[in-house]
């Protein structure tokens, strides 16, 4: 009975690449050549560096498993090597059944194709036959809701009805074991909140789904298990609630040494420290920082801090700059210092803090994404029902007071208040 | 697997693979919605860019045999064989050069010009390179056509011979093919084969009979290089499918060499499919 409730057996896999480090990458013949000629006895000083690193679990017919981890802990290798674009280095899989899989939106897509074109070539793509995707035509047309632009070229349509066409394929995709990959961070909120009941009818279908994602709200509310993966290991399954608390009490700290001599600046100071007091905090948790600035010159300039926050589309959304306190430091041999960033209320989301170390004569350091934090999607308000707040930056405290009114005046709805 | 007691049997089980794979062409098979689809996307948009559309298919020939009946002609005062104007003649000769090199620059960019296929979907990766062959045989067929109202017009009459149009067509194919392929997979680490690609292929044009006759070379070069000329597959294969179209009017080609080629182009061929399935496993992780 239990045996044949196996949809998917990963067995000790492993994935590995290779990194040559002191030779630069060649992308092209010549340069490797010429590289070659120049350095006829340079061997180049290679390293394995292990993506996936004995990968084991079962996942059973009908169940919703969501895979969550940091950039770079291996989802996308574990997906990818699930979906067969590439082979694992060692171990093995076993597939209980015929496999889809979904990451990205729109794979193959052509602009100058039109919009029933493109539907067959997606389709086509993603697996279907001819047959199944005129059977299914009619339902992804009007899931999509672009009945009279079918004979437009897709180069003509808004992004909006082209994600919109593109998701509507793959929802029509009907493998017994589906893989998905972030594709719900497209679309409008109406759309996603679509894309997710259409996610869940898949579920619910007793078909097996492995999702990931990073927006732990979605994790939660369509999960039935979860896997956190941690520098290509599992490092935690099992409950979906369980998984986030792990993903969300490990911290990423980057390793600053490496990248010192290739960092910006005059390089009379460098940090060589920089790191959070946690991974993942609450949209009005404090964030505290570590840094430590070691000196690598005899010269000893003033300089301030200024540290930056961006999101994850690369805008800078806090600026915390030292001469705003009035300080400026001159320089020890050794500095060590902690700042506390008093709670942001920034969205759910990730965040790359940046740290630069600067004088009036210019920058003396700059490290880029030093550190990485992610707010979790719960937001800062009591009673908070997460779907009337979706796009925004910040999430101020706020409250709402009723004054009293003249007489004439007939009011009508709800008294709210909102307070932190 | 045997440590658990199953009753049923996986679907699919996925290993990793290393050396020489077999190119599995039932999985080839289950995937030919794909194949037609991306075939028929490569023809629609062909026609669908341009302005001319299908006379873009034919201008391009007719246009080539101009030029060499006129450089090579008129200018530098070469003889065709037989009866034929010079014109016809080299218009023959670009027919199979046009399939040729379409075959070999299509199938040589398959991969690069797909990369976000490649990196994001699986699929059979030699469903690429087939699929490009759709709308070189489209072309062809079109070109085709216009060399027979032409041979109409000049009224040359083709031989039996022409029921080999067939053979010649599908060994120019597989020479063309095997080297595309093997393009294709060092294209993924090295994108300059993209850029050396075309100036080889201009070369191998001139080092083959597309716009003069073998028998030209056979008088004016010395006998000692007839041999090495001669090694280049396309120089028999070429004269071939010219013999073939303009029947008495051109010098049947030298049977050994087209052995040779044959031999040469299906080595090449298997070597290139071969190949390119052994280095595919990689072409997710470089592309």
């Amino acid at each position: 009975m239990s045996s044949s409730d196996l949809a998917v057996a990963v067995r000790g896999v492993s994935k590995s690449y290779t990194i040559a480090h002191n030779a630069p990458q060649h992308t092209t013949a010549t340069e490797a050549l010429l590289h070659k000629m120049r350095h006829p006895f340079e061997r180049a000083n290679k390293e394995t560096f292990w993506a996936l690193r004995d990968i084991n679990f079962e996942v059973n017919k009908g169940e919703v498993i969501g895979v969550i981890g940091r950039n770079g802990a291996g989802k996308s290798t574990l997906l990818k090597i699930l979906s067969r674009i590439t082979e694992p280095t060692t171990g093995e899989i076993e597939l209980y059944g015929r496999l889809g899989s979904l990451l990205e939106v729109g794979t193959g897509f052509h602009p100058e194709l039109t919009g029933r074109e493109n539907i067959f070539l997606n389709g086509a793509i993603l697996g279907m036959t001819r047959r199944e995707i005129e059977r299914q035509f009619d339902a992804i047309v009007s899931f999509a809701g672009v009945d009279q632009f079918l004979d437009t070229p897709v180069k003509r349509y808004s992004s909006g009805m082209y994600v919109r066409l593109a998701f509507a394929v793959a929802a029509h995709l009907n493998p017994e074991i589906l893989i998905v990959d972030e594709v719900l961070a497209v679309g409008d909120a109406e759309f996603q909140k679509k894309c997710l009941g259409a996610m869940q009818d898949v579920a619910r279908s007793g078909r097996t789904v492995l999702f990931v994602s990073h927006q732990m709200q979605a994790v939660n509310t369509l999960c039935t298990s979860a896997i956190y993966l941690e520098n290509g290991k599992i490092g935690f399954m099992g409950d979906v609630q369980n998984a986030i608390q792990h993903y969300m009490s490990r911290k990423q700290t980057a390793p600053l040494e490496a990248a010192l001599i290739k960092r910006p600046g005059s390089g009379e100071l460098r940090f060589t420290t920089f790191t959070t007091d946690k991974g993942t905090y609450l949209s009005t948790d404090d964030i505290h920082l570590e840094m430590e600035i070691s000196s690598f010159s005899q010269e000893q300039p003033s300089y301030f801090i200024s540290i930056e926050v961006y999101n994850s589309y690369g805008l800078p959304i806090l600026h915390l700059d030292s001469r705003l306190l009035n300080q400026e430091y001159l320089l020890s041999a050794h500095r060590r210092l902690a700042m506390t960033i008093r709670g942001p209320r920034l969205a759910q989301g990730d965040y790359r803090i940046s740290g630069v170390i600067c004088s009036p004569g210019g920058i003396i350091d700059k490290l880029d994404g030093g550190a990485e934090i992610s707010i979790a999607p719960i937001l800062p308000y009591p009673g908070r029902r997460n779907d009337c707040a979706n796009h925004a930056t910040y999430y101020p405290d706020f409250e709402i007071e009723e004054k009293t009114v003249s007489q004439h005046t007939p009011v009508e709805g709800a008294v709210e208040t909102a307070a932190a | 697997m045997e440590k658990t007691v199953r009753s049923v049997k996986p679907l699919q089980t996925i290993r990793p693979t290393s050396g020489w794979a077999a190119l599995n062409l039932r999985e080839i098979w289950q995937f030919r919605d794909l194949l037609t689809t991306l075939a028929s996307r490569d023809v629609k948009l062909r026609y669908r860019q341009t302005a001319l559309g299908v006379v873009w298919v034919l201008l391009q020939p007719l246009l080539a045999a101009g030029i060499f009946s006129f450089v090579f002609g008129k200018v530098a005062g070469l003889k065709s064989p037989g009866m034929v104007p010079y014109f016809v003649f080299a218009y023959a000769g670009q027919l199979g050069w046009g399939a040729f090199s379409s075959t070999l620059s299509k199938t040589s960019s398959c991969l690069v010009g797909n990369a976000q296929l490649v990196s994001k979907v699986f699929f059979p990766r030699l469903v690429l390179p087939i699929s490009t062959v759709f709308s070189t045989l489209i072309d062809f067929s079109v070109a085709l056509g216009m060399m027979f109202i032409l041979l109409l017009l000049f009224g040359i009459h083709p031989s039996f011979a022409l029921i080999t149009l067939p053979f010649w067509l599908l060994i120019i194919l597989m020479f063309a093919m095997g080297i595309g392929l093997l393009a294709s997979a060092m294209m993924v680490s090295y994108r300059d084969v993209q850029y050396v690609l075309p100036v080889l292929t201009n070369f191998l044009q001139y080092g083959s009979p597309v716009a003069y006759s073998v028998t030209m070379v056979m008088t004016r070069l010395p006998v000692q290089y007839h041999f090495y000329y001669m090694l280049n597959p396309l120089v028999s294969l070429l004269e071939g499918l010219r013999w073939c179209l303009l029947g008495n009017n051109a010098p049947s080609p030298e049977w050994g060499w087209v052995f040779y080629s044959v031999v040469v182009s299906a080595a090449v061929f298997v070597w290139g499919a071969f190949g390119f399935k052994k280095m595919e496993r990689k072409f997710a992780d470089v592309i």
